[in-house]
């Protein structure tokens, strides 16, 4: 089983967190939605596992880069 | 007669900046609020004082009411200016500022809140003789099909069969003509039954080609108003404009005076009191025209209209809102020339338009002059945060007629460098450059139908 980061494109803030640890996610589902300059990025899963871990809480700043979640592909 | 002295901007950014300019020149002191995002930025330094409001989320500063008239009463000031955005077109704050005993520089809050109904909105303009889109009433499914048919001769083809219960493009279905409606009606109203447990539709028109032409009206207040001309705003991604022009390109005379009376028309019936935007959408072959929205504020696009009228609009709402502002005759204000505005965004063309925040490592804008105005919240060494809207400067050109004012936005913007994020420059001199926008034929879908060739370019 590879574990697979998944990283924020984008500077912003997590608005809302639409999935949870041990949700089995398919490619591109949603994990979280950050909002940027008053625009609504999704977040989606790499490719298809189960959620491990999710690194981010609702309401924090994150930069380009930063791992939000862990999937278990 | 209210005496103003002080004025506090409940807005951040470019207008901010832009109102405290007027200010200066007026004679008058400025206060500016700010979020923690905002403590350095160039519209704190542009006031003569400043306050926080709160932190850099956006509901627990700038659009916190109860924050930002703390900052007016701790600071002197007597009278409020709300930019365009935040609490610019929200009734409850203009009642507020009001119930303070300040001065709101805006229309009457029953106005601002007429105009947020977009139902009661189009009411008035009907009621004021203003065209609307066409509609029908309801129809149920098992309605008499004469009567849907007599109704979409009325509505006019093309036309769009709409679900009354859906809504954001879904449960609508398109029909060209009488030979496919009762069928299209039946379709429509059976899966409108599945999808929204409602089975109702109605007809609207549709404009397959449209444009987006806004007229600056100006009311006093007592029933009377003038306008400042039209702009073109057709030039849009995902309902954010990109480029703004007046005059509008190849648009007959005729329908243009005939859409500037209607807005006049719309503000004397509301007794408006100063600047406001009315909207339209325009048919780009036949030029018919119908009623969208009034934005009851000073618009991003205003500067556009005062290249090519000469006038402070900003100047005209805080004179009328302290009672000094001389009547002014429609024959009086006078247009000359062409202006184009371009919206220098922080974002990734490359990448869907996708935001870009960031540090501005290198931000060199082209030094303003008499056809070259620029407008900015920002300088070099500013950071663009996530918090606020990804517009980072306002390009704005005048020239003796619109080729001219084109070639001059191309050395604008060519002469524009920004290191550290992206953003939508290169866009901008596509657009500028493209020989179906140089000849003036845009509309509201020229960047959709176009976007691979102003993105290869």
């Amino acid at each position: 089983m590879a574990i697979v980061e998944v990283k924020a494109e984008i500077t912003g803030n997590v608005w809302k967190i639409v999935a949870a640890v041990g949700d089995s996610m398919e490619e591109d589902q949603e994990i979280l939605i950050l909002e940027s300059m008053k625009m609504e990025i999704p977040v989606s899963a790499p490719e298809a596992g189960k959620i491990t871990e999710i690194l981010v809480t609702e309401g924090s700043t994150i930069t380009e880069g930063t791992v939000v979640a862990r999937i278990e592909a | 007669m209210a005496n103003i002295s002080k004025i506090l901007v409940a807005n951040r950014g470019e207008i901010a900046s832009r109102v405290f300019r007027t200010c200066k020149a007026l004679g008058l002191s400025s206060v500016a609020v700010f979020s923690d995002a905002d403590r350095t930025s160039v519209h704190v330094q542009a006031a003569d004082e400043a306050r926080h409001v709160g932190p850099a989320a956006a509901r627990e500063s700038y659009l916190n009411v109860a924050n930002v008239l703390a900052a007016a009463r701790d600071t002197g000031a007597d009278a409020i200016h709300p930019g365009y955005g935040f609490l610019s077109e929200n009734a409850a704050f203009a009642q507020a500022v009001m119930d303070a005993g300040l001065v709101w520089i805006g229309p009457a809050p029953q106005t601002i809140r007429d105009m947020g109904d977009k139902e009661r909105a189009r009411q008035i303009a009907q009621d004021a003789g203003v065209p609307v889109v066409p509609g029908s009433t309801r129809f149920e499914p098992g309605n008499d099909t004469s009567e849907i048919v007599k109704a979409a001769e009325k509505v006019g083809y093309p036309l769009l069969v709409k679900a009354a219960g859906g809504g954001g493009g879904i449960g609508m279905r398109r029909v060209d003509g009488p030979e496919k409606l009762v069928e299209t009606v039946a379709a429509t109203q059976s899966m409108a039954a599945k999808s929204f447990n409602n089975g109702a539709v109605f007809l609207e028109r549709f404009v397959p080609k449209a444009r987006h032409i806004e007229i600056q009206v100006f009311g006093f207040g007592n029933g009377d108003a003038v306008h400042l001309f039209e702009r073109d705003c057709s030039l849009q991604r995902r309902f954010q404009k990109v480029i703004e022009e007046s005059p509008a390109p190849g648009l007959p005379s005729d329908v243009l005076q005939s859409m500037a009376r209607s807005a006049v028309d719309l503000c004397r019936v509301t007794r408006y009191a100063g600047a406001g935007t009315v909207e339209f959408i325009v048919d780009a072959d036949s030029f018919e025209f119908f009623f969208l929205e009034m934005n009851t504020r000073i618009q991003v696009e205003h500067a556009v209209t005062e290249m090519v009228t000469g006038r402070d609009l900003v100047a005209m709402q805080i004179d009328l809102a302290r009672g000094r502002l001389a009547p002014i005759a429609q024959d009086e204000i006078t247009r000359r020339g062409h202006s184009i505005e371009c919206r220098l965004y922080a974002e990734n063309p490359g990448k869907m338009f996708m935001p870009s925040p960031g540090p501005l490592e290198i931000f060199e804008l082209p030094a303003a002059g008499e056809s070259l105005r620029i407008d900015s919240g920002y300088r070099q060494g500013d950071e663009v945060t996530p918090f606020y809207d990804p517009m980072l400067a306002k390009i704005v050109i005048w020239g003796e007629d619109r080729e001219i004012a084109r070639s001059r936005a191309l050395a604008a913007l060519g002469a524009v460098k920004v290191q550290g994020i992206h953003t939508n420059r290169d866009f901008l001199l596509s657009c500028l450059a493209d020989p179906v926008f140089s000849a003036g034929d845009v509309h509201t879908g020229f960047i959709e139908t176009r976007l691979k060739t102003l993105l290869a370019a």
